[in-house]
């Protein structure tokens, strides 16, 4: 044993969603060689990559086996300001590489709800942002990336390469082909750190559907909407459509023009872990929405947003999952494709007169797909609710699966924390084809986690 | 695995014609199927329970399993094990016995002793191991309110009981940091074929309103739970009466 082997620590983890912990061994690598060592010597029970647990279900736990805190490998190599390229470990969050990447005028290029994922974690769940009808999901800006696999090798790949397969396999792959543990990450151009918004507030889905379809969409880089799951009736899916895209020098105005590029994202405050069960309740998720709805411009044109205003309006406050109390909740991220509107107004109402109630939603629509055979985005319309745990969810989720599935739709594997290994499978007809290159680059199951034990994606 | 919402994959029923314990298997399979292990002796009562469950949906598997053979424990366990974690174990079986025997007649007291006492510390060690290895899970162990204060009108009954409540009661403590929950159920009086033919005592309950609080009690993770909950008062104050006056009163 070379000297300074990372110990192992008996913790138990959970998903953001504070649901279902269990206990492994936490090994925290400082270099490949650690974690190929962790990888060789696994044991019967397997290993797995953890980022900054951001997932909501169980893809980085891994109960009675190893799992690898990955953020200790936090290190940014080098960011090239000529190609717009970074090359960095892959515990470094995204958070850590905007602020670096910003200086020279650069932005990443996929940006979750959340700034706080690493990127080996944004390739596993090949995470999607606001501007995923532009440009697409992580994988996509991915050019190279270095996996070590199950027999402890480190090899190193790219998209069209002659490991192509395993890359896209990895890419999505929720960890499952080995552990990520650098890559190389085209970054895109950007003047400024600000963002020029437009807001329109729609009475019902139709209206938000209209603003989506009438092509005016595909001039905004980003764009997302907040839709109201308590009103029913001629207000269904009421929203709150906000798009827009990265300011130039010339759209900011005068006080933020002579330090444009100024990374402007406080967080105000951390949440204690004090809040009881059943907070997030009719009432208050019903008061939330009517506030939420109204405080919003009718039609508001060219207003200037820093990021968190934006984007990441819950990066504002660490530790947000603890309002929904000990029990904890789950979110539900689906996507119906493109022409199966009359089933998506379908699911909007089961949802909005179930007796659960969601105060987060977003509503957004995907471009193009990409080659990762388990990537979730696909062309068509996604929606993301939040559920506390309470009894009767899960029947309720089971009928939304059966409606999504019935679309030709799909669940999110890093929402992902309750359904059945059917139901997931039958929404990803690429499924065999993943398994296939994941089981010949790790024929002894050496990746595990309580995810791949759940939904049946290895062995 | 146990999902978010606190269903389980898979199941163990040690005593796997226990009417408590299928209607738990029953009650969790409403939610969703899933694969489910009787361990019991073989016979027609088996052969239902298994064509029951298959009915809704479970992949049922069975092992041979006989309380008083000590011995074969840690292999059934094992044997359990082979098809993958198991999410939930339940702990079911018993005798209760004729009590007036059974403190008058060696053989019939020992039998009592070893299946509701020995056998279930022995299961449960096998369980614990296998638990504590794969890092999750929940044991369900069905205790009684007789072993809270032993009664003279069951008092053997009640003794057994009693040294196996404090036996899971220490696993629950010992195995909380291994991530696996363990959940004592003190049940009163169940109508079921083990009371058949006794007058039902205050607060009787059924087998399904038993599984009812047993599965809340999984998903919350709860340590110990009465059925129905009422009892808990009802022991808690039978407890601290007095002997001289217990001994009157006409339970």
């Amino acid at each position: 044993m070379r000297s300074g082997t990372p110990t192992r620590r008996t913790t138990a983890l959970h998903g953001w969603g504070r649901t279902a912990p269990t206990i492994a061994q936490l090994v925290t690598p400082r270099g490949v060689e650690d974690v190929a060592e962790a990888v060789r010597t696994a044991g019967e029970r397997g290993v797995i990559a953890r980022g900054l647990g951001r997932s909501y279900g169980d893809p980085a736990q891994n109960a009675g086996g190893v799992v690898l805190d990955m953020p200790g490998m936090d290190r940014i190599h080098t960011i090239d300001q000529g190609t717009g390229v970074a090359d960095v470990d892959a515990g470094v969050s995204l958070d850590q590489l905007m602020r670096a990447a910003l200086p020279h005028g650069l932005w990443v290029p996929v940006l979750p709800g959340t700034r706080q994922v690493t990127i080996g974690g944004a390739i596993g769940a090949d995470v999607h942002g606001k501007n995923h009808h532009t440009k697409g999901s992580f994988g996509n800006h991915v050019e190279w990336l270095q996996l070590v696999t199950a027999d402890g090798s480190v090899r190193e790949l790219t998209p069209d390469g002659p490991d192509a397969k395993l890359f896209w396999a990895t890419v999505g792959g929720m960890g499952l082909t080995g552990v990520i543990t650098r890559a190389r990450v085209r970054l895109h151009r950007t003047e400024s750190a600000y963002f020029v918004v437009d807001t329109d507030r729609t009475d019902d889905l139709d209206g938000l559907l209209e603003l989506l379809t009438d092509g005016s969409d595909d001039t905004y880089g980003y764009s997302a909407a907040w839709f109201d799951t308590t009103a029913t009736g001629a207000r269904l899916g009421r929203s709150v459509l906000t798009r827009g895209s990265l300011a130039t020098v010339d759209q900011l105005p005068a006080n933020l023009r002579c330090d444009p590029l100024k990374f402007d994202a406080p967080q105000l405050l951390s949440f204690p872990d004090a809040f009881p069960n059943g907070l997030i309740n009719k009432l208050s998720v019903r008061a939330f929405s009517e506030l939420w709805f109204r405080k919003a411009p009718r039609r508001q044109r060219g207003s200037v947003q820093n990021i968190t205003a934006f984007y990441q309006v819950l990066d504002v406050f660490g530790g947000w999952n603890r309002v929904y109390g000990s029990k904890g909740f789950l979110q539900y991220q689906f996507v119906v494709p493109r022409g199966e509107e009359t089933a998506l107004r379908r699911i909007v109402e089961r949802i909005s007169q179930s007796p659960f109630d969601s105060a987060l939603n977003v509503f957004k629509r995907f471009g193009a797909g990409n080659d990762a055979p388990l990537s979730f985005p696909t062309e068509g319309w996604t929606i993301t609710v939040d559920f506390p745990i309470t009894s009767g969810l899960s029947r309720f989720c089971t009928e939304l699966d059966e409606l999504v599935l019935a679309t030709g739709g799909r669940l999110y594997l890093a929402k992902e924390s309750r359904t059945s290994p059917e139901a997931f499978a039958a929404g990803y007809p690429r499924f065999d084809e993943w398994k296939a290159i994941r089981d010949a680059a790790d024929p002894a199951g050496v990746f595990a986690s309580d995810m791949s034990r759940r939904l049946k994606l290895t062995l | 695995m146990i999902d978010a919402v606190g269903n389980p994959q898979s199941i163990l029923l040690l005593g796997g014609t226990s009417e408590i314990g299928l209607a738990t298997v029953r009650a969790f399979a409403s939610d969703r199927p899933m694969r489910v292990v009787l361990a019991a002796r073989p016979g027609p009562r088996l052969d239902a329970a298994r064509t029951e469950l298959e009915a809704l949906g479970c992949g049922v598997e069975t092992v041979e399993f006989d309380a008083a053979q000590l011995d074969t424990h840690a292999e059934v366990v094992r044997t359990a094990f082979a098809g993958g974690d198991v999410d939930i174990a339940i702990v079911a079986f018993g005798l209760l016995g004729d009590n007036e025997k059974a403190w008058t007649d060696v053989e019939h007291a020992v039998e009592l002793a070893q299946v509701n006492y020995t056998a279930t510390v022995s299961t449960g060690v096998a369980l614990a191991e296998r638990f504590r290895e794969q890092g999750h899970g929940s044991i369900v162990a069905i205790s009684s309110v007789a072993g809270e204060r032993a009664r003279r009108s069951n008092f053997v009954y009640g003794s057994t009981k009693a040294g196996m409540d404090a036996f899971y009661t220490g696993l629950t403590e010992a195995l909380r940091e291994h991530g696996v929950t363990v959940t004592i159920v003190r049940p009163g009086f169940v109508h079921s074929k083990m009371t058949d033919g006794l007058d039902p005592a205050p607060l009787a309950t059924t087998p399904q309103a038993v599984a009812d609080v047993i599965t809340d009690a999984v998903r919350k993770h709860k340590e110990l739970v009465w059925a129905p909950a009422p009892m808990r008062f009802v022991m808690s104050a039978l407890r601290h009466v007095p002997r001289p006056i217990f001994r009157k009163l006409p339970i």
